[in-house]
């Protein structure tokens, strides 16, 4: 692949020394993935509605149509399966798309092509054919968003085999993880937060990639095991630092990756600490969390010294109003009773 | 009698000068090819009763001029993409029999290795690149295909097959409007059968609204031709090959044809009531065929003497690629699990 071998020979760049890493933007950070990866490989190409108007994606495609040009850069007709199946079909004929969206609700008119199509074709075809696309969306929280323009639908389609689901939480994950995303062979889901947008973060000149499938901890401590993604995880970490004067003490697990799933790091986190609390900012029920806790229960159930706790979104829709958003999304409370409640027992 | 749908072709009566422009080879090699896409589905309903293909078909008897029509416009090059109804495309395109044969068989060695069985046929060494079980479901795919070789500056040509009631899913009509706007090189090939399962098309979409008029209002440039007749297919999609390599973008075919079968399995199901059975002897006489080759006997291209050299062989093929396809082994336990992800 053509992908592969550049991407080696541009290996040394990521040798940046730690402490003299750039900050940047969680938003300049994708823009310069995209940027890095479109110079690199002409076959990458990015789409989306409103890439390349004022407002670029939040500025993630900032400059990208001026720089690359409009056959690689465009703007598409609302038409979200038909482009996904475009896209699709120009994944199996040599190229990479990466195809942007605001919101992840809109990728629920995707779901034929992403499910029934792009998921299973190299199944399906016994390995002939390979599907390298990227679908990115920005799961969008507050200010209104309401019950179709704030969901978190990862939990959805973590069952449906042949996808890989990428939940970045800072700057440096969301450029490495969007330069393996398009690195990689198979169709990536990359779910973004609203929330982590406004923050800086260091992150190194060049490419780099974050593996898929390979989660961190961002903490390591005794009482429990803090497991999840993107800004529910952020916001549990939040929790935790209030409760660094008590004394309590955390793993937090970011797992970056929901598809593959990293059991490794979940088990090896909850068998030293024996407690979970698992957090997603997708709904509680069937999803992330859900998947998560039975990994844990299906494989050490016996070193658990308490239940397992998961916090997710209720099984209601997002309300639109402030005062019932307020009560909807898990809030620094929340996950702080939550824990509280885990390590007393 | 209850006719519905009359053909609404002059079976070969102003096909003359197609004999004048083509050799008597690319027209005798025309009536080859429908011929055997006919026996060889004739043989596969004729042991689907043994259980042994555990695969849904879809048969393509009566549509073969479609197929072929359509196909034999196309270079091997040319990326083809249909729906469920894969043996007409597949084996005009020139996928291999014994592949397809193994793969009905859910041998290991079948085109799709046992993962797709009748309705995901492909083969890409010919440029047959897949085939959706989902209606419509490979319309935008082969649209992406045209994507890559417009952005790529490869020279294929992407064309898809679908059936009339394909046309009723948006996606369709997502991926036309791109085509258009993109100018891209890509020829929707609607086989209109005038059903959907046994839904005959006026239950399905207005009367007086003709599909191919649609994709006109799209932007596309559209035709309605003869789908009984292979030599105004070939041609109509000849010259949409040629637009869409001139840079002048995607053409919309409607070709009306008819299916002698049922939906899906053998036989025809007419006797259920959704179609009168006269309706489907009615068509039989319009055979494309016979039809063609009763056209090619009276033009003096060919004699019944390589008519039935054709059969000969024909039947020689199939009977090796079914005893090919028989023995062949089954999959085992480890390949359930490979080509979920690729590297
Ligand atoms: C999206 C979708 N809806 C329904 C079906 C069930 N189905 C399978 S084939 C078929 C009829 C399709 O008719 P048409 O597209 O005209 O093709 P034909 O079978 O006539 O060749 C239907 C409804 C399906 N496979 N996919």
């Amino acid at each position: 692949m053509p992908w592969a071998e550049a991407f080696i020979k541009s290996q040394p760049s990521h040798t940046t020394a730690p402490g003299a890493a750039r900050e940047l933007s969680y938003t300049e950070a994708l823009n310069e993935a995209l940027t890095l990866a479109m110079a690199l490989d002409p076959h990458v190409f990015l789409l989306g509605q409103g890439v390349d108007d004022p407002s670029s994606m939040f500025g993630v495609t900032k400059g990208l149509a001026e720089q690359f040009g409009s056959p690689r850069v465009f703007d598409t007709p609302l038409s979200e399966e038909g482009l996904t199946g475009i896209c699709t079909g120009a994944a199996m004929h040599g190229l990479r798309p990466v195809y942007c969206h605001n919101r992840p609700d809109f990728l629920l008119l995707a779901f034929n092509q992403i499910v029934n199509h792009a998921s299973k074709i190299h199944y399906m075809d016994n390995g002939l054919s390979r599907v390298p696309m990227v679908i990115w969306s920005a799961i969008g929280r507050g200010w209104g968003s309401g019950a179709q323009h704030s969901q978190a639908i990862q939990g959805l389609l973590m069952s449906v085999p042949g996808l890989k689901i990428v939940m970045p939480s800072t700057p440096y994950d969301a450029k490495g993880l969007m330069l393996a995303a398009i690195a990689d062979n198979n169709p990536v889901l990359i779910f973004e937060h609203r929330w982590l947008m406004k923050q800086q973060g260091a992150v190194p000149e060049g490419i780099y990639k974050v593996p898929i499938g390979k989660g961190v901890y961002r903490e390591r401590g005794t009482d429990l095991s803090i497991i999840g993604t993107s800004h529910a995880l952020a916001l549990a970490q939040q929790a935790l630092a209030s409760l660094k004067e008590q004394g309590i003490s955390a793993d937090a697990v970011d797992l970056r990756t929901l598809k593959p799933l990293d059991h490794e790091i979940i088990l090896e986190s909850v068998k030293k600490t024996g407690r979970a609390l698992i957090v997603d900012t997708g709904w509680a029920m069937g999803g992330a969390c859900a998947e998560i806790g039975c990994v844990i229960a299906e494989n050490c159930p016996q070193i658990l010294k308490a239940p397992i706790k998961r916090i997710g979104l209720p099984d209601l829709p997002t309300p639109a109003g402030h005062t019932l958003e307020q009560l909807y999304y898990p809030s620094e409370e929340t996950m702080v009773a939550a824990i509280l409640e885990l390590v007393d027992k | 009698m209850v006719i519905n749908f009359p053909y609404q072709g002059s079976d070969f009566d102003s096909c003359d000068e197609f004999v004048e422009r083509h050799d008597a080879d690319f027209l005798t090699r025309l009536l080859y090819s429908m011929l055997r896409i006919r026996r060889i589905e004739e043989a596969i309903e004729g042991k689907y009763h043994e259980d042994q293909m555990k695969t849904p078909i879809h048969l393509v008897i009566g549509q073969e001029a479609a197929s072929v029509g359509a196909c034999s416009a196309l270079r091997e090059s040319d990326i083809l993409y249909c729906g469920h109804r894969t043996h007409g495309a597949y084996l005009a395109k020139g996928g291999d029999l014994k592949g397809m044969l193994s793969e009905f068989f859910c041998r290991l060695n079948g085109c799709a290795g046992s993962r797709g069985g009748s309705m995901h046929l492909l083969d890409k060494s010919v440029g047959m690149a897949g085939s959706s079980a989902i209606v419509a479901g490979a319309v935008p795919i082969a649209t992406g295909a045209a994507l890559s070789a417009q952005l790529r500056g490869d020279d294929y040509v992407s064309c898809v097959f679908l059936g009339d009631a394909a046309t009723e899913e948006g996606a369709v009509w997502e991926s036309l409007n791109f085509a258009a706007l993109k100018k891209l090189p890509i020829i929707y090939f609607c086989e209109n059968n005038f059903f959907s399962v046994c839904t005959p098309l006026e239950e399905r979409q207005p009367a007086g609204v003709a599909i191919y008029k649609k994709a006109a209002a799209f932007g596309l440039h559209s035709v309605q031709v003869d789908g009984s007749n292979v030599l105004k297919v070939n041609e109509a999609v000849a010259d949409a090959v040629a637009r869409a390599r001139r840079g002048e973008g995607p053409s919309f075919i409607e070709a009306e044809v008819y299916r002698w079968r049922g939906h899906g399995g053998a036989g025809d199901d007419s006797h259920t009531g959704y179609r009168d059975p006269a309706e489907v002897a009615y068509w039989q006489k319009h055979c494309p065929v016979e039809g063609y080759a009763d056209f090619l006997q009276q033009q003096g291209v060919l004699n019944a003497l390589q008519r039935a050299a054709m059969e000969q062989q024909i039947s020689d093929e199939i009977s090796e690629a079914f005893l090919h396809a028989e023995k062949s082994p089954n999959p085992r336990k480890e390949d359930l699990y490979t080509h979920a992800y690729c590297d």
